[in-house]
């Protein structure tokens, strides 16, 4: 029998390794690349946000930070929208990671300004003090751009002379800022996904100071990092004397300003916590 | 020793002491980066950050540490089961060479940041194809081996040994074809969920083709050789082998459950998966039953308690992993400690400890000493299996834990915890796994040692050591 006849196992077996590999492997590129699945809003990498993806690879983020959201409540509160198939068509290699030792990063663009990457990348110790992140502040040396076009041209992806000429005089940060804030912002899942504030919007905690320690505990975790130790400001503005009705204040907190780089706070801290937060803030103007 | 000779065993030691060199740096590497998760000033840009250590490790380990043995007791086994000698010693000489330029490549390209970055198929275009040329090499030489043997009939281990042949060489072609831009930079040919899936086709049949079929391989040549009485059953043994390596191929994308890969992918994948324990398990209760009558060797024979370990690890891998594969609990712990806790279950516990009592039965036969110290390979054995269990017990504890905190919540609907609240808990875990590390790394030093006092000083061999 086959005991006997090596050759022919080795066909059998190549044979029966085949059959789900055709199942499973080959026939799913007919439905992954299903044109239902296209999104009209979804773009190419433009060269720098391309130039940054590489460096994102070359330093192995992936090994960290996971890049999808799965349609459960813990990763899109926390997140943003789930995933779908056709944001990530211009992906090659997909980047969905298998670690998430960092938070994902399928929704990071937008979530921050620019200045915030920035300095978060160079030493994030600095603003996170128990974050594990290495620094990244090497990478604050001139882009390499000599490759660029050709990247741009293996991948079928459109573009101008002026935008390779744009890439030049950036640097290696400026590549991977600009590919942070690309991703996961094609589709405008923020404005969809921004909280409607309901029912009345009237501070619980407007006579009761012995929430004020608890909203400071909070602001000192989420907030301090953009608005500075003492509210005194830093990426966003001061906040001592911010002179705004508790409502008006509880709405920025609760659903951000997304133009503006100040993210939206009511799916991760809930109501209660942020009109502790509210109490906190205005308590330091009280005063 | 007179039945050694005639066999090209030059290469076997060559590729023992290369993988027993690579699997040392795997070791160490891993435990750099697991102080680099508690320490992160350890990190030494730009080289040296865990970003690009993490890969070394991996890669050390499966392909250094890994294919490192297997080529190693392919060519052992091969040459015994089939009575010939290698077909061609000399193209095994220039493999070896091959190999360790490969490594060595692999290692520096790596630190260097050349990387395609799909898992377990990091490496550069040149670097992989320099894999290939080796893989090819190797299978020439083990296929030609085999088809003009002296023995007719195929022991089980050679069945093992083809399919993994056959299988890495597909998986590795598939999932490395891209498009070079210069000569340390590609992009993958696929895109999105595609590259997705294909890549953890691969993936999990790395598993399948590098971390289940050689070891197992190399557990049925070694059982009944450290036991004295013949494998349970042969046929069994085949049964077991065509559904498991049917079975495998469906299941890469449970990796991927939740994720924007079709949903029927990925409830074939959970279903295989499940499927997978039956094999999986026909190879477990086949070691086991061939221990019948054999039990008190456990206490006498070092080599018995590594492989009877090792394949006890390969049952609770085996069950761990298809509960992994179920779409609710997959919610629960994918992405999390857990994993890397399964992970080293299968690496530090199977795949390790059978190596390891390969290594000590070969070793004394090849160089005609005997082992230098019993007493320190049991040490070994211990420090080897409390490291890894500290390790993983850690790990599962640790992912728990953080996957409870991600996905409690208020009662108003919102979540409990931030993201920075979950990490923070992890320190203690990852002190703790940082300490199973260096126990395990203890354990390799001591192997280390007692390997090269075996070969430089071991008392000539008694007429028991024989092939
Ligand atoms: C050792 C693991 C590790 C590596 C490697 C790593 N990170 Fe991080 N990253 C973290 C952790 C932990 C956090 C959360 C704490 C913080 O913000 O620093 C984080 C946070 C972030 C954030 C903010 C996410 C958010 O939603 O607040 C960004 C952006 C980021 N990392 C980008 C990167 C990039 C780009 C790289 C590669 C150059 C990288 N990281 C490499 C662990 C890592
Ligand atoms: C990533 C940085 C960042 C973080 C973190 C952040 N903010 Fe902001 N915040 C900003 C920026 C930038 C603005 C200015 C937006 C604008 O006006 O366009 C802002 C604006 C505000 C305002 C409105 C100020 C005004 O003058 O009307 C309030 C109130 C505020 N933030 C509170 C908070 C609180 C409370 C937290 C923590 C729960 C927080 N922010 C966290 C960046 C941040
Ligand atoms: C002292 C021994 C070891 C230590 C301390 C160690 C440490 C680590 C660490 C810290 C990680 C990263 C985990 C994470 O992403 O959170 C890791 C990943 C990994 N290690 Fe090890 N390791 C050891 C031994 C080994 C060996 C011997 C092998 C292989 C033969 C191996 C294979 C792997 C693999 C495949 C991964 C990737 C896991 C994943 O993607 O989930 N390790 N190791
Ligand atoms: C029936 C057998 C097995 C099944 C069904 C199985 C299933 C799984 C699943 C579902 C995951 C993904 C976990 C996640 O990310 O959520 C996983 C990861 C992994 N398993 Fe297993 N497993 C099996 C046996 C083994 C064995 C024997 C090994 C040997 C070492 C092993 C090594 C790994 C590795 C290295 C990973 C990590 C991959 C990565 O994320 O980088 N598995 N396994």
């Amino acid at each position: 029998m086959l005991e006997r006849k090596p050759v022919i196992f080795l066909l059998l077996a190549t044979v029966v390794i085949l059959i789900g590999t055709i199942v499973t492997m080959i026939a799913p590129f007919k439905w992954i690349n299903d044109p239902k699945l296209k999104i009209a809003e979804v773009k190419p990498y433009t060269p720098l946000q391309l130039e940054g993806r590489d460096i994102y690879i070359r330093e192995g983020c992936n090994n960290c930070h996971t890049q999808t959201v799965r349609p459960l409540l813990a990763d899109v509160d926390r997140y943003g929208d789930y995933s779908k198939a056709g944001e990530f068509v211009y992906d090659q290699p997909f980047l969905w990671g298998s670690r998430r030792t960092g938070p994902d990063l399928a929704r990071i663009g937008g979530k921050y300004p620019d200045s915030w990457h920035y300095k978060h990348m160079a030493d994030p110790q600095s603003m996170i003090p128990k974050s594990n992140m290495p620094k990244y502040a090497f990478l604050q040396k001139p882009l390499d751009t000599s490759l660029t076009e050709k990247k741009m041209k293996a991948l079928n992806f459109p573009y101008v002379q002026a935008d390779i000429a744009a890439v030049q005089g950036k640097s290696e940060l400026d590549a991977i800022v600009a590919y942070m804030q690309k991703l996961g912002n094609d589709i405008p899942w923020r404005k969809a996904a921004q909280a409607a504030v309901i029912g009345d919007l009237k501070n619980p905690y407007l006579e009761d100071k012995t929430v004020i320690p608890e909203g400071k505990v909070i602001y000192d975790k989420d907030c301090a990092q953009c608005h500075g130790k003492d509210l005194m400001g830093d990426i966003g503005p001061g906040l001592a004397d911010l002179d705004k009705p508790d409502a008006d204040v509880f709405k920025t907190i609760y659903t951000g300003i997304i133009a503006g780089g100040m993210p939206a706070f009511g799916d991760q801290l809930g109501k209660d916590r942020v009109w502790k937060v509210v109490t906190f803030i205005k308590s330091t103007q009280r005063k | 020793m007179s039945q050694q000779e005639g066999y090209a065993d030059d290469v076997v030691k060559g590729f023992i002491a290369s993988s027993i060199l690579w699997g040392a740096v795997a070791v160490l590497v891993g435990v750099l980066i697991s102080f680099q998760l508690v320490f992160p000033q350890l990190n030494l840009p730009p080289y040296l950050t865990y970003g690009r250590l993490r890969p070394i490790h991996t890669n050390a380990g499966i392909f250094g540490f890994g294919i490192g043995s297997f080529m190693a007791f392919f060519f052992y086994i091969v040459q015994r089961l089939t009575k010939t000698r290698l077909w061609s010693p000399g193209l095994a000489k220039f493999q070896l060479w091959l190999f360790n330029v490969v490594i060595v490549l692999a290692a520096v390209t790596l630190a260097m940041g050349f990387t395609r970055s799909k898992e377990y198929a990091e490496l550069e275009w040149p670097v992989a194809l320099l894999v290939v040329i080796l893989w090819v090499i190797f299978s020439a030489n083990v296929i030609m081996t085999i088809i003009k043997r002296k023995e007719e009939q195929m022991y089980i281990s050679l069945w093992y040994i083809m399919a993994t042949l056959v299988g890495v060489a597909v998986l590795y072609l598939v999932n490395n074809a891209g498009i070079p831009v210069s000569l340390f930079k590609s992009y993958s040919a696929y895109a999105g969920a595609n590259d997705a899936n294909v890549q953890w086709w691969y993936g999990h049949n790395a598993v399948a083709m590098v971390l289940t079929t050689p070891p197992l391989a190399i557990f049925y040549y070694y059982l009944p050789k450290a036991t004295g009485v013949p494998i349970y059953s042969h046929r069994m043994g085949i049964i077991a082998f065509w559904s498991l390596i049917f079975m495998y191929l469906w299941t890469g994308a449970h990796h991927l459950l939740w994720t924007p890969v079709p949903d029927w992918v990925q409830t074939l994948a959970m279903a295989f998966s499940v499927m997978l324990i039956a094999p999986s398990w026909g190879a477990v209760f086949n070691g086991y039953f061939s221990m019948n009558g054999q039990w008190h060797q456990m206490r006498e024979n070092y080599l018995v308690k590594f492989l009877v370990f090792g394949i006890t690890f390969y049952g609770l891998q085996t069950l761990q992993g298809p509960s992994q594969a179920v779409r609710t609990f997959s919610a629960f712990i994918h992405y999390t400690d857990w994993v890397p806790g399964h992970v080293h279950m299968g690496t530090m516990g199977w795949v390790s400890l059978t190596l390891f009592a390969a290594i000590y039965y070969t070793i004394p036969r090849l160089y005609g000493r005997e082992i230098y110290s019993i007493g320190l390979a049991n040490l070994h054995f211990w420090l080897a299996v409390i490291g890894q269990l500290i390790f993983s017990i850690s790990m599962w504890v640790a992912g728990v834990q953080q996957a409870t905190m991600l996905h409690a919540t208020n009662s108003d609907g919102s979540l409990h915890y931030s993201f920075m609240e979950t990490f923070i808990e992890l320190y203690p875990y990852w002190h703790i796994r940082a300490v199973g590390g260096v126990i395990y790394l203890i354990s390799v030093l001591v192997f280390v040692y007692n390997i090269v006092k075996t070969i430089t000083s071991g008392e000539p061999a008694q007429s028991a050591v024989k092939a």
